[in-house]
């Protein structure tokens, strides 16, 4: 039984791994087409996000806004939900912890940013908790009010930074919320880089998501509920209240991936504060298959791409955008692993054969 | 030579092998059957000749010609059709547009539904059946649904047909009327194939008979040559198995399910279940028979609380349970096994450990503080394993990879494993072999004898009557009879099923 | 107030336009099972790939034609992930937006640069109807629209037909329901399938052409904000068929209309707000008209031949 496991284990890893290679490669190709060099703009890559301290520090802080929201895309998915609409929840979560972390003068440190962090879950996960209840109530498909309300909540963030919240003291008349204090930023890890302590939450947010996955009873039913309705529905499990969860949680992790941003690397609610984090989300979770480690690694990956794709732009001139198009052929290489499974090839069928009919003659 | 001939055909999936050098052939004009168990090899030998799958080897002749079938359309061109188990039609088309569906022989591009029901309501007129060709296939009847299946054979001028288990969804009644349309066709000319497992209809209607076991053939026979059922019997089985149920007389107790006047209206407004009223007794199993559809589904959901009743009421040991959860009825002591184990009670993507757990995992010793402690969990579960006799490569597994058998006593062994007070089970052996068949069916006898209520829900006629102490038939959501095992014989049943109150016959009728 | 009238009825022609075009497409492959979560990404791609072609060839004409044969290529990538490949739809779908948001993008820039204005492209004229667009008030809305949008309009008996009357549209149709049924009469699910997808995402490269050229005349990025996912709103709304996507994508459209008619008159709203408004009145009409037609039962589900 032992020796029938081990190959699965292997092939958790093969394809993640040939994913990101296919991807690098039709990257490769795409962008030598456009004219650009391929070897540089990769060199480039990696040094701006691993050449040094300071990077490295890059791109664990960009690293933890998208475990948050791809564990904010995990959960509801392993609940049967299809959340995309990480960003939208991550921008309330920004702006829950940018009215608590713009007041409370003269609140201790620890508590100030601990409430500071409470406020951004609780945003990002009220907000998720529409979807849910249109959901319940409505019937309506969560791929299209996800999305209406990512839209919705960046203009309310954008009305928000325009008005009640604009820093009126600034030079410039640039819509942007005051800087939040002192007392809830975030402190750094290692002096001479910019790395946060973000990425400890980030960590703690996996174990959480692994532990609550897998060894409570509501965590138990929501992966019942993702996997068949019917089935948790016979085994007496409340499907409405148990997805409001998932999804609670979900817009949590959201919203708390925008208060740590906020906190940590920004300061200032700002409009395009989020860099399109929700959706980075989306592919974290699929390539690291929705798998706890998986996820802090695929996290770690699009981190480092985000980090290192300034330095491309800065020496090659390629736009930062381009991380997108390496994001989607990794989604579309992951998504579609089958093609790389050489367990389905005609070669190797005939070789498992005539290893099986040897084996039977042992 | 016959008009079909199959010669040396062999099928695999993967390391499974399910046609080994199988032959058959088929005389011009007469009813062929093809006899075997479930996963004898039946289904896939006639998808091959259907074009749904491609042989790994063997050729196949029609008429003295080798015929190449690489998909259904080719099959159709040669004038080959078949009448699959679960019906192909396309519920909310129309019947004229489930006709033409693919058949562009009448015109190519537009769909000219005049012209084709024209030619649809002549083909009607000559074998007698009326089916409207602008009706909705959904509204349609189970037996006319399948009737339009043969009739979309015969529009595409067949002459070869093959009916896979088609009496499996029909009253005893319908049978005989689908057995004359069968006789009036090889009178035609057609040729027909005929898939099944029940031996009295290999001994009623057909000419010649080829049995399957393990994907082999076991023998070919003209049935006139079958001396008995018997013998038939121990062909397809093959090992002697105990066929036998060994029961004793049931020792009822205190009434533990009580259903009255219970009513329900699906969305559209449709009574389902038509005032039911029963009541199952500790120690005694009360079968519940009909065709499918005709309320059994709803009846069983309103009890576990997956529906609300429009009407009447329901209630477990005394306490009513009307329009409680299902989480209020399980903690009743209930226990379920669903009509379909994939879709309603298991899950293959989990291990057979998260499954045997999904049932009772919300009890204290499960786990406290809302979580789950999997040590415990997997040594009782382990003792389920041993006990059931599921046979798995271990509790990690996904349950995907066990056997249809085995997925079943893991479903049985998890529900019986909570000692229910009320079982209810519905199709519990559908689609298994007759080993595990039988296992479950005196299992279930054991819980009656233990003390359990069970009600039983089947669709085959020789379960309701071997298990159960009491019968109850359905038709059309309606309770048409209530009667004791003795007092029921296989003819009035099937009287009962298709509706039909037999003034003569006397009925028992029992006070609850 | 008349002309305010005239003015808004005129706006929501033309802002349903790209909706209806791309919708008419979607609701081929939505029939037929497939959710097409990419659109916005094909009307994303169609909406730079017409500004291109259009500035290299200096013809709209032109422009619109290798903007569709792009997103046919596009679509064929998704039909090849979704149909052969059997991968799950929202999530490939998720990834050709992805990829259309980098690869339009990053095209920009190298293509026009960061911050000089626009070229000049051809872009779809207005063709007023001679006589009709005299019409007073809805005259000149109905009828003084761009050649595109007539066609658009006029396609929706067209769609009708296809879809009711003819063996593709029957086909269509029954492999969305039952795709297995298809299979046992001969009718390869794939090819109609990959065949939907390829017409959707030919239909949509044309609506995102309309918004890039017909509504302005220039590309910006994610331009399409949204109006991909409001599509398959629309399609849902209008209970699959054309005459409902129609109605739909009129309702959705007013909203953008609105937003433009709040802009222009009434500055004391802020600007936030009327944004939101094309998106609210989508939330709004997929939670309030719960539609009692199911979608095609076998949506979503990858065919596989047993």
């Amino acid at each position: 039984m032992r020796s029938k496991l081990k190959p699965e284990k292997i092939f958790q890893l093969y394809f993640p791994i040939v994913a990101i290679l296919a991807a690098l490669l039709l990257t490769a190709i795409v962008i030598s087409v456009m004219g650009f060099n391929f070897v540089e703009a990769i060199q480039a890559l990696f040094v701006g996000a691993f050449g040094s301290l300071g990077a490295i520090g890059e791109t664990l802080n960009k690293a933890t806004p998208v475990i948050l929201t791809g564990l904010s895309y995990a959960i509801a998915q392993k609940c049967g939900i299809i959340n995309l609409g990480a960003e939208g929840q991550l921008y309330m979560g920004a702006l829950a912890a940018t009215i608590v972390g713009t007041n409370l003068n003269g609140t201790p440190s620890v508590i100030h940013i601990t409430i500071t962090l409470i406020a951004g879950f609780l945003g990002g996960a009220l907000y998720g908790i529409i979807v849910g209840l249109l959901k319940n109530l409505f019937d309506a498909s969560e791929l299209i009010t996800t999305i209406m309300l990512n839209y919705i909540a960046m203009a309310f963030c954008g009305w928000c930074i325009s008005f009640p919240l604009k820093d009126t003291e600034a030079t410039s008349n640039f819509p942007q919320s005051r800087a939040v204090l002192e007392s809830v930023q975030l402190p750094r890890l290692i002096s001479g880089t910019r790395l946060h302590a973000g990425i400890i939450l980030a960590v703690l947010a996996i174990v959480f998501y692994y532990v609550f996955l897998k060894y409570t009873k509501k965590g138990f039913e929501m992966r019942t509920i993702g996997l068949s309705r019917s089935v948790a529905q016979n085994a007496g499990m409340r499907l409405s209240t148990t997805s409001l969860l998932a999804i609670f949680i979900a817009g949590g992790f959201a919203g708390l991936g925008g208060a740590i941003e906020l906190l940590g690397v920004q300061f200032r609610l700002i409009n395009a504060f989020s860099l399109n984090f929700g959706f980075d989300g989306i592919a974290v979770a699929l390539l690291g298959n929705s798998n706890a480690l998986g996820i802090g690694l695929s996290g770690i990956l699009f981190g480092a791409l985000r980090s290192g794709s300034n330095r491309m732009q800065m020496i090659t001139k390629l736009p930062v955008a381009v991380i997108y198009m390496i994001q989607s052929f990794i989604i579309l290489f992951v998504i579609g692993r089958s093609m790389f499974d050489f367990r389905k090839l005609r070669v190797y069928k005939r070789f498992a054969k005539r290893k099986m009919l040897q084996g039977e003659k042992t | 030579m016959a008009y079909l001939d199959m010669k040396n055909v062999s099928k695999s999936f993967g390391t499974l092998v399910a046609l080994d050098n199988v032959s058959l052939s088929v005389q011009k004009g007469t009813i062929h059957a093809l006899l075997g168990e479930n996963g004898a090899g039946k289904s896939t030998l006639m998808n091959i000749l259907y074009g749904m799958y491609q042989q790994n080897e063997g050729t196949i002749y029609l008429d003295n010609e080798e015929i190449d079938i690489k998909d259904s359309k080719t099959a159709l061109d040669h004038g080959i059709g078949m009448v699959h188990q679960h019906f192909t039609l396309v519920p909310p088309l129309t019947v004229i547009e489930n006709v033409i569906l693919g058949y562009d022989k009448i015109s190519r591009v537009g769909l000219q539904l005049q012209k084709a029901a024209k030619r649809f309501e002549e083909l009607c007129q000559r074998f007698n059946m009326d089916i409207s060709p602008w009706a909705v296939v959904e509204d349609l009847s189970i037996g006319q649904q399948q009737r339009l299946e043969i009739l979309k054979a015969l529009f595409r001028d067949v002459s070869l047909l093959i009916l896979d288990e088609p009496t499996a969804v029909l009253t005893p009644q319908e049978t005989e009327t689908l057995f004359s349309l069968l006789k009036q066709l090889t009178d035609e000319g057609l040729t027909i194939i005929f898939i099944t497992h029940k031996l009295a209809e290999v001994m009623n209607i057909c000419d010649c008979c080829t049995v399957l076991r393990n994907g082999r053939v076991v023998s070919e026979v003209a049935v006139s040559e079958i001396e008995s059922k018997e013998q038939l019997a121990s062909m397809m089985v093959g090992s002697n198995v105990d066929l036998i149920i060994h029961k004793e007389e049931a020792q009822t107790g205190d009434v533990i399910l009580s259903v009255e006047e219970l009513c329900f209206d699906d969305e559209d407004r449709v009574r389902r279940v038509d005032d039911i009223s029963l009541a199952v007794k500790s120690g005694e199993i009360l079968g519940v028979c009909g065709v499918d559809g005709n309320g059994q589904s709803e009846l069983i959901r309103c009890i576990m609380g997956l529906l609300h009743p429009t009407g009447g009421s329901i209630s477990i040991c005394g306490e009513d349970v009307t329009g409680k959860t299902t989480r209020e009825v399980l903690n009743h002591h209930v226990s379920h096994i669903p009509e379909d184990r994939l879709k309603m009670a298991m899950i293959k993507e989990f291990t057979v450990n998260e499954n045997l757990a999904l049932m009772a995992y919300r009890d204290q010793q499960y786990g406290r503080f809302g979580f789950m402690n999997w040590k415990w969990i997997t040594e009782q579960n382990i003792k389920i394993c041993e006990e059931y006799n599921v046979k798995t490569q271990g509790m990690h597994v996904p349950a995907g990879t066990l056997s249809g058998g085995n997925q079943q006593k893991m479903v049985v062994g998890r529900e019986l494993d909570r000692e229910p007070t009320l079982l209810i089970a519905v199709h519990p052996s559908r689609g298994l072999d007759v080993g595990a068949t039988k296992y479950i069916q005196n299992r279930l006898i054991q819980e009656r004898d233990r003390g359990a209520a069970i009600l039983l829900v089947s669709t085959e006629l020789d379960e309701i009557l071997e298990l159960s102490d009491r019968i109850i038939v359905l038709y059309r959501g309606r309770a048409m009879s209530t009667m004791q095992r003795k007092a029921a014989t296989r003819e009035h049943l099937g009287l009962l099923m298709a509706g039909i109150s037999p003034k003569n016959t006397t009925v028992t009728p029992v006070t609850m | 107030m008349i002309d305010t009238i005239t003015s808004f009825l005129a706006s929501d022609i033309r802002t349903a336009t790209p909706l209806l075009i791309a919708g008419l497409g979607i609701l081929f492959s939505s029939r037929a099972g497939i959710v097409n979560v990419g659109t916005e990404g094909f009307m994303l791609v169609g909406a730079l790939a017409g500004v291109v072609g259009s500035w290299l060839t200096n013809s709209s004409l032109l422009g619109s034609l290798f903007a569709m044969g792009v997103t046919v290529l596009l679509a064929a990538i998704f039909a090849f992930f979704v149909v052969y490949l059997r991968a799950d739809q929202t999530v490939v779908g998720v990834a050709i937006n992805t990829f259309a948001l980098g690869a339009t993008t990053t095209l920009n820039r190298i293509l026009f640069g960061m911050n000089t204005s626009p070229p000049l492209i051809n872009v779809f004229d207005v063709v007023p109807i001679p006589g009709l667009s005299k019409i007073p008030i809805i005259g000149d809305a109905l009828f003084s629209q761009p050649l595109l949008t007539y066609l658009a309009f006029l396609s929706v008996p067209i769609a009708w037909f296809v879809m009711y009357k003819t063996h593709i549209g029957l086909k269509v149709r029954a492999v969305g329901e039952n795709p297995r049924a298809c299979d046992t009469l001969g009718i390869s699910v794939t090819k109609v399938r990959t065949g939907a997808i390829l017409f959707s995402g030919a239909l949509a490269g044309l609506g995102g052409v309309f918004i890039s050229m017909g509504q302005l005349s220039f590309f910006t990025e994610d331009m399409v904000s949204g109006r991909g996912y409001m599509v398959l709103a629309a399609v849902v709304f209008g209970r699959n068929n054309p005459v409902g996507v129609m109605l739909a994508t009129l309702i959705f459209g007013a909203g953008d209309a609105l937003m433009y008619q709040i802009q222009a008159a009434m500055s004391g709203v802020p600007y936030q707000f009327s944004m939101m408004l094309p998106y609210l009145i989508t939330l709004i009409a997929v939670c309030a008209f719960k539609s009692k037609t199911r979608p095609p039962a076998a949506t979503g589900i990858p065919y596989v031949k047993e």
